[in-house]
């Protein structure tokens, strides 16, 4: 069952970097010699040429063989941590996991974000949740590898067998002789000797772990404390412009003429020009093709002089194949379809329509608004067109993709494009588009070629997003005499680009928890014509999924007069693994009731509460996690609700950064109670109607609940938790609020319904 | 031409900034004081917290010209001229706050200046403090703990933040 909703597109690109990321592991590693001091480096090997240009006796350099360990023999350990980091925290996470088989000293070691390079590094991407799964392997390799290098040539230098050698904190220690040397010391001897084939390197066993699973802090901290420049907003270039974008308050029309005369008097502005779209700019895309919406571009000589002038701007917009969209329309249009048959059948098992009128029939209709990223850094890129190649300063969350984008624009070949990757304030997927990137690269090659930031407004980055999609989930179930689920069916009224197809992240997978566990269930689909541009956002799918899904198998429970837990227990029946999404997730039942039941267990499941408060429990499993969680909520007359604490269980395999990722727990209930209580944007012909945080009010530190979170012990391979513990929170929530009142909230976000925080 | 005190130094600024140009662009495009962030324009956010005369202000409503002859501390001016970092940093750093990080130059600096009026604030005044600084990642929890974190360690060293 897939729970991870990604456009094809995307999913083609996950299927490719696999591939590559696989191959590159089963290649092993190279050495590289070139390193200033004596010192080594190991790469992955980067196939015949290089291997060839090597055994010349050509340099190595950082510029064009970045690898994951280089150790110079000042002693100096740096350690390259290849995804971006938007807040996800795989800058620490991911070199610590290569830091654990090197069995270095992580207190002196120095991470620094790699270069951007399919070929060195396979996938470089911030998004499903997948950098520790698609890399715990090859980065133990990278530690375990050089580690074996550096014991080598001590027991080389000492003439001792390696069986006798330990190594600790960056040290290489002989029992026996007492002798010892640094990592630095030894590195020169390491450099002579062969890599040993991968198979030949030997991993730890989890029990030997000195650093996985503790609690490391971030190792960008101390900059962040320090307000150090790092993220894409911070960065300056000499001679650098200041740009900003303004784009058709109706979704997708074309910049006609302007008042650039007048704008271009302004204090500070340089330049003013229209650009034209490039692609339909609507439709998300990650295969790395130019995406940008036509727009006016303001150079000036500060971001506040280009803000100022942007507000003196007149366009005239060309409309004619803009949005036209309207949210109270599409909502009336859905429940229009919910009482038809449905457009589309997505999948089919056993025979619905005998069981519901054999049983007990629960039916209700579930919707949700779209919302935006609303990532606290507004979308901003700086540029540098040179004429025969173009330098990027990015906070993106796809690299790699950008690289295409902006070759493809550029008109220049890969090589000739050198992305920095910077940090994200805040990604949740937003960061997963190019847009601001490509409207950085033609904004600087149409200033002359200067070095130019654009920089969106808050404004702007709320009303151009690739929304969460909004949708409707209209279920009917039937429940028999033993009041088991008998019967399951959801019409899945979603939005279209095409008219075909469901917009990007707007899809439903047909085997979608209940319908892969029930033998008669039926899931069907219905499409309401968009042009509203729809994307990833923290956990795509799952986080309306899991609400409609866990809110309604609740009112199932409730029908069938059974507990929760019970209910959700039963229906998962024998510990097994279901058939893997296309990702390579698998749902595997067992887990499912061990997080259920540890998480009735932790939160007290079945207390009695006063009146006016109880739990409420959630399941789901996406991005490879199986997550149970329970919301403790006070709702009082007024509907003004209280969400006192939240426990989440977990089962995603052994922990790599226990306080990242408890942090990333802690943030996801943060995140999905501000989402589920009062969070929406809604438009009217075309035109987004928030446009800053007085009208899309994200939850602040005094609604925030207590967070109790709990990792189970289990041996399966470490999956992403960035996302997961995310979906189970707003169900959790609704659930909590029919058993304190019996009204049940069914739509996202509750405020619609009279609910608030 | 202004004159501006900031983390102790004196700054000029130049006739070509406009005076009623917010002060957190003249600290971020005008001084390369970057630290300090740009979240919404609109004093919704508080990413853009610095303080005057010790006092938390969010200096995207702050025009420059008002800030002539005033204290102004921003994130980058808290830490000792050795690097030391303050508690409040330190304790931000010990309880691994950050996830993006993006807002927390402001959460510190807000965090600084409750703690100096209240030294040690209850998680309700935490709340009522804290409350006009935006976290999209929601590290709130953390926040919490690190401002009680801070608080002792302020009262272990005898007061000095």
């Amino acid at each position: 069952m897939s729970s991870v909703y990604l456009p094809e597109s995307m999913q083609r690109l996950y299927a490719r970097r696999r591939e590559e990321a696989a191959q590159l592991t089963r290649r092993g590693f190279i050495k590289l010699t070139g390193v200033a001091g004596g010192g080594f480096v190991l790469a992955l090997s980067l196939g015949p040429a290089a291997e060839k240009a090597l055994a010349q006796g050509k340099p190595a350099s950082d510029a064009n063989l970045n690898p994951y360990v280089q150790i110079g023999a000042d002693g100096k350990i740096v350690l390259f941590a290849k995804n971006p980091d938007v807040g996800q925290g795989v800058k620490t996470s991911l070199p610590l996991i290569v830091a654990e088989e090197l069995d270095a000293d992580w207190d002196k070691v120095e991470v620094r974000q790699s270069i951007i390079s399919a070929e060195l590094y396979g996938l470089q991407l911030a998004g499903g949740s997948t950098s520790i799964p698609m890399n715990f392997d090859t980065l133990r390799r990278a530690g375990a590898t050089a580690r074996a290098m550096l014991v080598a040539a001590a027991a080389k230098t000492w003439n001792v067998p390696e069986s006798e050698l330990a190594t600790d904190k960056s040290v290489v220690r002989h029992a026996k002789s007492g002798r010892s040397a640094t990592y630095g010391e030894l590195a020169a001897v390491a450099a002579t000797l062969p890599v040993p084939p991968a198979d030949a390197v030997k991993l730890k066993p989890k029990s030997a772990y000195r650093l996985l699973g503790k609690r490391i802090v971030g190792v960008d901290n101390g900059k962040i404390v320090r307000g150090e420049p790092l993220y894409g907003i911070d960065q300056r270039v000499p001679g650098m412009l200041y740009a900003t974008f303004t784009k058709a308050p109706a979704i997708g029309g074309r910049a006609v003429s302007a008042n650039l005369e007048h704008v271009r008097t302004l204090p500070g502005v340089k330049h003013a020009f229209i650009v034209g779209a490039q692609g339909d700019g609507v439709t998300f895309d990650l295969s790395g093709a130019p995406a940008v919406l036509s727009g006016v571009a303001i150079v000036a000589s500060t971001t506040w002089s280009a803000m100022q002038a942007k507000k003196a701007l007149q366009v005239q917009w060309d409309e004619g194949n803009a949005s036209r969209d309207s949210w109270t329309a599409a909502v009336a249009e859905a429940k229009r379809l919910a009482g038809q048959p449905p457009a589309q059948v997505l999948g089919e098992g056993g025979n619905v329509e005998a069981a519901f009128a054999a049983g007990k029939t629960v039916e209700a209709f579930y919707g949700y608004h779209y919302v935006s990223h609303a990532d606290l850094e507004p979308q901003n890129c700086t540029a540098w067109f040179k004429g025969d190649s173009v330098e990027i300063w990015a906070p993106t969350q796809t690299p790699q993709a950008a690289v295409d984008a902006i070759a493809a624009l550029a008109g220049l070949p890969k090589d000739k494009v050198l992305l920095h990757q910077l940090r994200g304030g805040g990604g949740f997927g937003r960061r997963l588009a190019n847009d601001s990137v490509c409207e950085a690269v033609l904004v600087s090659k149409h200033a002359g070629g200067v070095p130019v930031k654009v920089q969106w407004t808050r404004e702007d980055d709320m009303a151009f997003d690739y929304y969460r999609a909004g949708g409707f989930q209209s279920f009917k179930a039937s429940i028999d005499k033993e009041g088991k689920l008998a019967a399951y069916q959801n019409h899945f009224i979603t939005f279209s680009l095409d008219g075909k197809t469901p917009a990007p992240a707007a899809n439903l997978d047909k085997a979608e928890f209940p319908a892969n566990v029930v033998a008669n269930q039926r899931m069907v689909q219905s499409l309401i014509p968009s042009k509203i541009p729809t994307g990833p956002w923290r956990a795509p799918g799952s986080n309306v999924n899991a609400f409609c899904v866990q809110s309604f198998l609740n009112e199932c429970a409730v029908a069938a007069k059974r507990d929760y837990v019970d209910f959700l227990v039963d229906l998962m029946g024998e510990p097994r693994p279901l058939p893997p999404d296309p990702f390579g997730g698998v749902f595997h039942t067992g887990r499912a009731v061990g997080v259920i039941k540890a998480a009735a267990e932790k939160s007290g499941w079945g207390r009695k509460l006063p009146a006016g408060r109880a739990l409420g429990l959630a399941f789901h499993f996406s991005h490879q996690g199986h997550f149970a969680e329970v919301a403790d909520v006070s709702v009082d007359a007024s509907k003004k609700v209280t969400v006192h604490k939240v426990w989440v269980v977990a089962d995603i395999g052994p922990i790599v950064n226990l306080s990242s990722a408890e942090n990333q727990c802690q943030g996801s209930v943060v995140d999905a109670v501000s989402t589920a209580m009062g969070l929406k944007i809604t438009f009217e012909n075309g035109r987004v109607e928030q446009g800053n945080f007085d009208k899309y009010p994200i939850l602040r530190v005094d609604k925030a609940p207590e967070v109790e979170v709990h990792f189970l012990a289990t041996d399966y391979a470490p999956t992403g938790c960035g996302e997961p513990a995310f979906p189970p929170v707003a169900p959790a929530i609704a659930n909590a609020i029919f058993a304190a009142t019996g009204q049940r909230p069914r739509t996202l976000p509750f405020s619609v319904e009279g609910y608030s925080i | 031409m202004l004159t501006l005190t900031i983390n102790g130094r004196a700054h000029t600024v130049g006739d070509d900034v406009d005076s009623k140009t917010p002060l957190l662009w003249v600290l971020r495009d005008t001084l390369n004081l970057v630290g300090t962030k740009y979240g919404c324009g609109v004093g919704q956010c508080s990413a853009c917290t610095v303080h005057l005369n010790g006092v938390p202000i969010q200096s995207c409503q702050v025009p420059v010209e008002s800030a002539v002859g005033q204290k102004i501390t921003t994130i980058e001016g808290l830490a000792a001229a050795n690097g030391a970092l303050t508690a409040v940093q330190q304790a931000w750093v010990d309880e691994d706050v950050p996830q993006c990080g993006y807002c927390q130059a402001g959460q510190i600096m807000r965090a600084t200046a409750l703690l100096a009026r209240n030294p040690k604030p209850t998680d309700a005044q935490i709340d009522t403090e804290m409350a006009a600084n935006l976290c999209r990642c929601g590290t709130y929890v953390r926040i919490r703990k690190a401002i009680h974190n801070a608080a002792a360690k302020i009262a272990k060293s005898g007061g000095a933040s």
